[in-house]
């Protein structure tokens, strides 16, 4: 176990110090005292390494990340999970856009909301299925171009509300599902995509991530299963296939 | 009409020339006449229309001040830069330089020199803390840059360079260099190749205690000045003696980097010697050419140049410019032809062709605390 | 509505058999990857609307028996409504598509580097005889401290303080620039890596990842992060001497790629992490940077995975404020900027884009040099010049400049048998180099042409050589940034003065 006190220290030490315990074999660490410092994480690799973060880490957390798993106490900011390989980030406040960009592999949970451009390109490849699950709301053009994985939305703040509030969403969509907690008016969204009620297989799925996610914040999974899912589609793997001609 | 500044229409002003330099490391003083005699016997390396000398230790009773020798085209611009040096410098001492008057060289600038130093309360400090030196380098820039028809043309400390247009020997007896004595003498003979002669562009070029006498065109003086240029160096000249000039200054004087260590950059080792050095050394000459690559001096190139601590030779990393030494007791001499070390020092100790781009360095004894040459004597 | 069907766009070139001379080997139908072949009984036929030129028929025929020739039927002429503009109006009325091309732009804008003039020495300095003398080509690229820091050992010997920042060394300044794999065939990359092996520079992969058969090549190899962000994990981050952001590239600023879903097989899927057959798109924009110091942030946060033991490079296609940009680009912490000038190469681009957005890279060099040495930061970043390097005389004119070192592209490609035909969009490339058809990548060997890469800029290099003694400077650094060593002709004021240089005879 290692504690680091980063009050005042530069993301680069900080992150210095973080490699340097792995080498050593640390597996756990506590991180306290954070507040901005960018790159919590980037390029780490370890199955078995946990990192516990107080305060609010800067951006690019857990960027390129090949394995560990981050908890962050707080709020995060933005870019989590950047182009993140494998392992797992669990958000207890909200985090901010562009959350998983390019993500192949680990899953990121958000207990609240999360901000724009949520999943842009995520992909799945072979086992590897990268997972983002929000509890709160996103901002739009979430799941742009997304091509493989899992992003599910839960909308559980303002569960008042049957329908979820969104604008822009899955446009260039080709490939991964995104699962909803709510109706949405479909028609105003992507050409590229298509919503479906979930079927047996979907809801098996899905009940060992909501188990997974309700157990990491203490929400009781009923809650979750108060409203019904819907999916996310895209139409075909190949959107722009028939945008070109050849000169 | 006089040329003290150059107004041609070039990009660059270039010449070949003839070159000397003698020194004494226990700081004996001669007078002038060895270093003219030495100098005209180089007399078919010049066409006329360039000469010079540099003299370290002529001024002793003003030792601690800056002497600045100025030419200028015409009163006006007298009595501006006079203006500008009575607002920045305590001037302790000026004075007209004393010349003779000979039939070979009639037309020449009005020639004055000060012994100064900048003052405390200074304008400048309003914005910046330079040290002395620097502010010596920028007024020396911003005389020769902005103030028309005048030209600094030595602004070192105990030291002086005289230079015109005419061969060396006719500069030196208008001069009167017989009357002047110094322990370190460097002299300069110049064959213009793309401007008529003009007075400020004769050597040796000088800066601070920096005097600089060379032959051959440097082939790199493009990249070298642009380099230069990105330290806000301002190439007033267009000449290559003021690029090398400003290099070394840059090297030496503001990166701290050992005069031996600075001379391998101008003329650096080729990687093929590099690659064989042991880990250390390599990584440092490596480095330095990473680094320093634009301020390699390629082309041909002998130099000979004087400073405060010794005067060092050396000519290009291909030898394609001649250089001669000698060493007699506490003398060396160095010149393009062994016939101008003969001419004043018949039968020397010792007599030799330096290696290509290998220098000859010789410090002065009394130099205690050799913070320039630390590296000592690091051989290649 | 319903298809039309007939087809206003005549054939281009018309591929013509001489019959007496074919001997039915049927070689050409075997060769040609669009089809344009095929076997009537008796004789070989040949479809004309399929024949692009790419000249693979006519180089492997036995009996010389084959010419391509322009299809003299004309389009009547017409300097304002010119052929490929109303053939151009034809397709799109047809398909209702963007118009898409392989390569760099077609259209005749001025190429600068034939408008300037290099110096050599003649009496005043002395040239010098490469044959004789060393003459050297390595360079480094990398960022580079304003001033080194010296401390001394107990002999008084000086030694180096200053750490100095990652480097890549190369054995002279050309680099192959960023194709990937899917865009082009792994035959490709391979001939290509084993000539930068043997020649001590290196490749780049471009964003498709990098295949297993080209790991052992790390050495010379650039891995390139873009905004699909293929193939890009930890190990690869790591896996090359230095990691390319791609921001934008010179046949097609501003916009991203798409390489089709019928081109990523099982291989293509492996190497870019992504499932068999689904497009591979590249967003226009990277969605973390949408501002200068979310580049910074990138840059950073792949100098943490990489340990800061790699130099990180930005592409960025040559734009109208080019200058401005790209000390925006090294502030933020690049140590390469790789611009790439308009008329650079490009797997497949929209051609109102390719043809119409961007500026020269001769103008955006200049400035870009220009621009870093008045702010006194030209040490902080290496620059490579892409953008249609043609020849050695366009490298050491790319270099006086202000290049570091230059991108070889489309030259690289030729040397594989490329044509320029300017199709490699459809994936059919007869020369196996931009398709990944199984029996048309098998024909490119790697070997063969790795060799033949080696030549070519061996032989650039020697030149560079040549060029480098007639100037006088035995070094590569003193031709680096040394405009005085050139003169422009035939070129405007303001031209002269974009580039920096003066005007012949001047
Ligand atoms: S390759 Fe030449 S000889 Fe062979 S079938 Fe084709 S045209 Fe005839
Ligand atoms: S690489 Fe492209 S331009 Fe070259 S021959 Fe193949 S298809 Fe044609």
């Amino acid at each position: 176990m290692m504690t680091i006190d980063a009050s005042g220290m530069h993301y680069k030490e900080l992150n210095r110090l973080i490699r340097e315990g792995i080498a050593n074999g640390v597996k756990k660490f506590f991180i306290e005292n954070v507040n901005g410092q960018y790159y919590i994480g980037d390029g780490i690799k370890g199955d078995d390494v946990v990192i516990n973060i107080n305060g609010t880490p800067g951006n690019d957390l857990g960027a390129f990340m090949d394995g560990p798993t981050l908890t962050v106490n707080n709020n995060a900011q933005d870019n989590v999970g950047n182009t993140m390989n494998a392992g797992k980030i669990i958000i207890n406040g909200d985090a901010g856009d562009v959350v998983g960009y390019g993500m192949r592999g680990g899953r990121i949970f958000i207990r609240g909301n999360a901000g724009y451009r949520v999943g842009i390109h995520m992909k799945g490849y072979n086992e590897q299925l990268p997972v983002i699950m929000i509890g709160g709301k996103v901002g739009s053009f979430f799941a742009e171009y997304m091509a493989g994985g899992v992003i599910v939305l839960l909308g559980l703040e303002d569960d008042d509300s049957d329908e979820l509030d969104i604008d822009y969403f899955a446009s260039g969509m080709h490939g991964g599902t995104i699962f909803i907690r709510k109706k949405i008016d479909f028609s105003k969204f992507s050409n590229e995509a298509e919503l479906y009620e979930i079927d047996d297989k979907d809801a098996d799925f899905l009940k060992e991530y909501l188990t997974d996610f309700a157990n990491s914040f203490n929400i009781s999974i009923e809650e979750i299963y108060k409203k019904p899912f819907y999916k996310i589609v895209p139409s075909s793997a190949r959107p722009y296939a028939h945008l070109y001609t050849s000169a | 009409m006089l040329k003290i500044k150059n107004k041609f229409n070039t990009e660059r002003d270039i010449s070949g020339c003839g070159l000397c330099g003698i020194i004494n490391a226990k700081k004996v003083k001669t007078n002038g006449s060895d270093i003219k005699k030495a100098i005209s016997v180089e007399h078919d390396r010049g066409n006329g229309l360039g000469g010079g000398f540099a003299v370290y230790g002529n001024y002793p009773d003003y030792a601690d001040l800056y002497a600045f020798h100025i030419m200028y085209d015409n009163l006006s611009a007298k009595s501006d830069v006079e203006d500008y040096l009575r607002n920045n410098f305590i001037v302790e001492k000026e004075e007209h330089i004393p010349t003779f008057k000979t039939s070979k060289i009639f037309d020449h600038p009005y020639l004055h020199r000060y012994f100064i130093k900048p003052k405390s309360d200074r304008q400048d400090k309003l914005f910046h803390e330079l040290e002395d030196d620097d502010f010596v380098v920028n007024s020396v820039m911003l005389i020769n840059q902005n103030y028309d028809g005048a030209y600094v043309f030595s602004s070192g400390k105990n030291m002086g360079a005289f230079k015109g247009v005419g061969y060396p020997e006719d500069i030196a007896d208008f001069y009167r260099l017989e009357e002047i004595e110094g322990y370190m003498w460097t002299a300069h003979n110049r064959f213009p190749t793309n401007t008529p002669g003009w007075w400020g562009g004769a050597h040796p070029f000088t800066l601070l205690d920096w005097s600089i006498v060379h032959n051959g065109e440097i082939s790199s003086y493009g990249i070298n000045k642009r380099y230069l240029e990105m330290y806000k160096y301002n190439m007033a000249l267009r000449t290559d003696t003021e690029v090398i000039t400003y290099i070394l200054d840059l090297l030496i004087r503001k990166h701290k980097i050992p005069v031996r260590l600075a001379l391998t950059v101008l003329a650096s080792p080729f990687y093929q010697k590099i690659d064989k050095m042991e880990n250390d050394k390599k990584k440092l000459y490596t480095a330095l050419r990473q680094v320093y690559g634009s301020a390699l001096l390629n082309g041909p190139f002998a130099i000979v140049f004087g400073y405060s601590g010794g005067m060092v030779a050396m000519n290009d990393r291909i030898k394609l410019r001649p250089l001669v030494a000698a060493s007699n007791g506490d003398f060396t001499y160095v010149a393009s032809e062994e016939a101008a070390i003969r001419a004043v020092c018949q039968s020397p100790d010792m007599i030799w062709s330096p290696k290509a781009g290998e220098p000859v360095m010789v410090e002065f004894n009394d130099i205690k605390e050799k913070t320039s040459l630390k590296g000592g004597l690091l051989s290649l | 509505m319903t298809k039309s069907s007939f087809s206003n766009i005549q054939s281009e070139y018309l591929a013509v058999i001489d019959h007496n001379k074919c001997v039915r080997c049927k070689r050409c139908i075997q060769n040609c990857g669009w089809g344009t072949y095929s076997f009537g009984g008796d004789k070989i036929l040949a479809d004309h609307s399929k024949c692009v030129a790419c000249g693979r028929c006519y180089t492997y025929c036995p009996e010389g028996a084959i010419s391509i020739i322009k299809n003299p039927t004309v389009i009547r002429e017409n300097a304002n409504w010119q052929e490929p503009l109303v053939k151009n109006i034809w397709r799109q009325s047809e398909t209702g598509g963007i118009v898409i091309s392989g390569m760099g732009t077609t259209f005749k804008y001025k190429k600068y580097f034939d408008h300037i003039l290099l110096d050599a020495c003649q009496v005043t300095n002395p040239s010098i005889d490469p044959l004789r003398e060393p003459m050297e080509l390595r360079t480094f690229l990398g960022k580079k401290p304003s001033k080194l820091d010296l401390d001394f050992d107990e002999k008084g010997e000086p030694v180096l303080k200053t750490k100095m920042p990652p480097q890549i060394e190369l054995q002279t300044p050309f680099v192959f620039g960023a194709m990937s794999y899917g865009s082009i065939s792994l035959n490709a990359q391979k001939a290509m890596a084993l000539a930068a092996r043997a020649l001590g520079i290196v490749m780049n992969t471009g964003e498709g990842g990098l295949h297993d058969d080209l790991v052992p090549f790390g050495k010379n190899i650039i891995v390139q992060v873009a905004s699909g962000r293929f193939g890009v994990h930890r190990d690869y981050l790591n896996s090359g001497v230095a990691v390319e952001i791609k921001i934008g590239q010179g046949a097609k600023p501003g916009i991203g790629g798409h390489l089709p879903g019928e081109k990523i097989g099982i291989d293509i899927s492996r190497t870019r992490m992504i499932p068999v057959g689904t497009d591979a798109i590249s967003p226009a924009p990277h969605h973390d940077i949408y501002s200068i110091e979310d580049l910074r942030q990138l840059i950073y946060a792949i100098k943490e995975a990489t340990e800061y033991e790699k130099p990180v490079s930005v592409k960025v296609a040559a734009v109208h404020n080019i200058a401005a940009i790209v000390s925006g680009i090294v502030r933020a912490g690049a140590d390469i900027v790789y611009i790439d000038g308009y008329s650079g190469g490009t797997g497949a681009a929209p051609i109102v884009i390719r043809d119409h957005v961007g500026i020269p890279i001769e103008l955006a060099l200049a400035q870009v040099d220009e621009r870093l040495r008045e702010e006194g930061i030209r040490n902080e970043a290496s620059i490579i010049a892409a953008g249609s390097i043609r020849s050695s005389a366009d490298a050491v004119k790319a270099i006086a400049l202000g290049a570091d070192a230059v991108a070889i592209g489309t030259a690289a490609l030729i040397v594989m048998g490329c044509h320029v035909c300017g199709k490699c969009n459809t994936g059919n490339c007869s020369w196996g180099i931009t398709t990944q058809r199984p029996e048309l990548v098998r024909r490119l060997d790697p070997e063969v042409y790795g060799e033949r890469l080696y030549n070519l800029i061996s032989a650039w290099s020697h030149e560079i050589q040549e060029v480098l003694g007639a100037m006088g400077v035995n070094s590569i650094e003193s031709l680096r940034g040394s405009r005085e060593r050139l003169r422009g002709i035939e070129l405007t004021d303001a031209e002269l003065k974009a580039l920096g240089i003066k005007h012949a005879g001047l």
